[in-house]
């Protein structure tokens, strides 16, 4: 099992392959639909040092408001990441980002995204909102709050120990696709094809 | 009960049971699932991770996944009762729940991209009376999320791509390919629900429906009974597994219903439920006493 601190280096990321577990501690972010639109459409400076050299996980969480105005993460498990495929690796290169936290895995251009930027994909297990929320020790700060709304915001948070699965690496490897031209394969012999 | 607010109380309850506590033959079913697993298996470990979490969730009454989905209530009610008072306690229960962080800000302006900020909009949640001889009530609610509803399919037969004629077996085939464009982007080992016939909306909603199922139940009609107990054996054969990472335990089981349908149509309508199978049902009697089926 690997360990990672976040933020860490490109050598760190190239280490790491396909089916490894990793766990990772320190700051990272959280964005998905409306921020990768946002991050794409020019360089956001306010954003920048929080992605550099450190993770973007794909996640709407469930937010409390404390009573001294801080937030704590009720529930945060991943969110599919297909639907940033069209902006991931333009954000992983714009921002240096090291990065992505998700479930369901990305495809082709991310792929090669990954190769370009030494950058891997992160898998945490879908649905496991309140052992991922524990894993989110403090609610650092948020951006686009306003007009994002909770699920959409980019929420800055401090992490210990969160659980994940490398399923695509620096080097061009994919669990999903492997995984996908298996169940193919099965998938045409069931069907007599 | 006929005050709106003593449904509206019942409801907000109704919809924590929901959230935060995964029915017994779903976690039994994860299990054997477990059991199946190679020990050190990424398989192994994302179960063990659900059924963590499924025991957290429960024993904190919050929502064992943060996407709290669309509620989706199905309600048979006496004559005595409103329709319309029932419609619109749901709709204030899912505010009270999503003030209660049982339920995320989970509703969207679709045309102007704005949260809402308390998880109601126009048709969310979706609701369904339906008046009955008996005298009482039956809530139903499914929490149905995004990640599963945006891997739910419906296929036009015949599909020649796929060899698929208007039979069961055509049925066979084009749920089977389903499940294998699903991968794991919907949160496997997932539930099918599914509908042969119908049109686009109602077979969609009949499939929504089966999943209201136990997993242990038997259909009742024979030839769907076969063709369940089939799927499910093929479909974990994918070697899809839990979350995609591989493994034996792709489907937790699979729901079959019929509707009429058109001779032009022959749809079948497949809506993938999470391994996060959040549902309840509550049954209120004409005295006001609640009782809780699984």
């Amino acid at each position: 099992m690997a360990k990672l601190n976040l933020p860490c280096d490109e050598a760190t990321i190239r280490a790491l392959r396909v089916g490894e577990e990793a766990l990772l501690s320190g700051r990272m972010i959280t964005g998905r639909d409306a921020a990768h639109h946002w991050l794409v459409g020019g360089f956001r400076e306010e954003v920048a040092p929080y992605l550099a050299g450190s993770v973007i996980y794909h996640c709407g969480p469930v937010v409390r408001k404390n009573p001294d105005g801080s937030y704590a993460f009720v529930a945060a498990g991943p969110t599919t990441s297909t639907r940033e495929e069209p902006y991931q690796a333009e954000v992983i290169g714009r921002y240096g980002v090291r990065g992505v936290i998700g479930k369901g895995g990305m495809l082709d251009k991310t792929r090669k995204g990954l190769v370009e930027h030494s950058a891997v994909y992160l898998h945490a297990v879908g649905g496991t909102a309140q052992s991922l929320a524990r894993a989110v020790v403090r609610v650092e700060r948020v951006f686009k709050l306003e007009e994002f709304g909770v699920p959409e915001a980019m929420w800055v948070i401090e992490v210990k120990d969160f659980p994940t699965v490398v399923t695509m690496d620096a080097h061009g490897a994919s669990l999903h696709e492997t995984i996908a031209r298996g169940s193919r394969a099965v998938l045409d012999k069931l069907l007599g094809q | 009960m006929h005050q709106a607010e003593d449904w509206t109380k019942l409801l907000v309850e109704v919809i924590a049971a929901a959230t935060a506590r995964l029915p017994e033959d779903v976690t039994a079913a994860i299990r054997r699932g477990r059991s199946q697993e190679a020990a050190g298996s990424l398989a192994a470990m994302a179960l063990d991770a659900i059924l963590k979490n499924a025991d957290l969730a429960c024993s904190e009454r919050a929502p064992m996944c943060q996407d709290t989905g669309v509620p989706i209530f199905w309600i048979h009610h006496p004559a005595s009762l409103s329709t319309g008072m029932l419609v619109h306690a749901c709709a204030e229960a899912v505010r009270r729940a999503t003030a209660q962080k049982l339920l995320r800000e989970n509703a969207v302006d679709t045309l102007t991209g704005r949260n809402t900020g308390n998880g109601s909009a126009p048709g969310i949640p979706s609701v369904h009376c339906e008046e009955w001889d008996r005298q009482e009530t039956k809530v139903e609610l499914l929490l149905k999320g995004g990640g599963c509803e945006n891997v739910s399919t419906q296929y036009s037969l015949p599909d020649s791509k796929l060899g698929a004629d208007r039979n069961l077996e055509g049925a066979r085939r084009v749920i089977l390919d389903a499940v294998h464009q699903a991968q794991g982007k919907g949160c496997g080992p997932g539930i099918l629900g599914v509908c042969l016939g119908g049109d686009r909306g109602t077979g969609y909603h009949e499939a929504k429906r089966q999943l209201m199922r136990r997993l242990d139940d038997k259909n009742p009609v024979p030839e769907l009974d076969a063709l369940e107990r089939r799927l499910f054996d093929e479909a974990n054969q994918l070697g899809i597994g839990p979350m995609g990472f591989g493994g034996k335990t792709t489907v937790l089981g699979v729901k079959i219903g019929t509707l009429g349908r058109l001779p032009a149509s022959y749809f079948v309508s497949i809506a993938y439920l999470c391994w996060a199978a959040r549902r309840a049902t509550a049954v209120v009697s004409a005295k006001g006493d609640v009782t809780w089926p699984s």
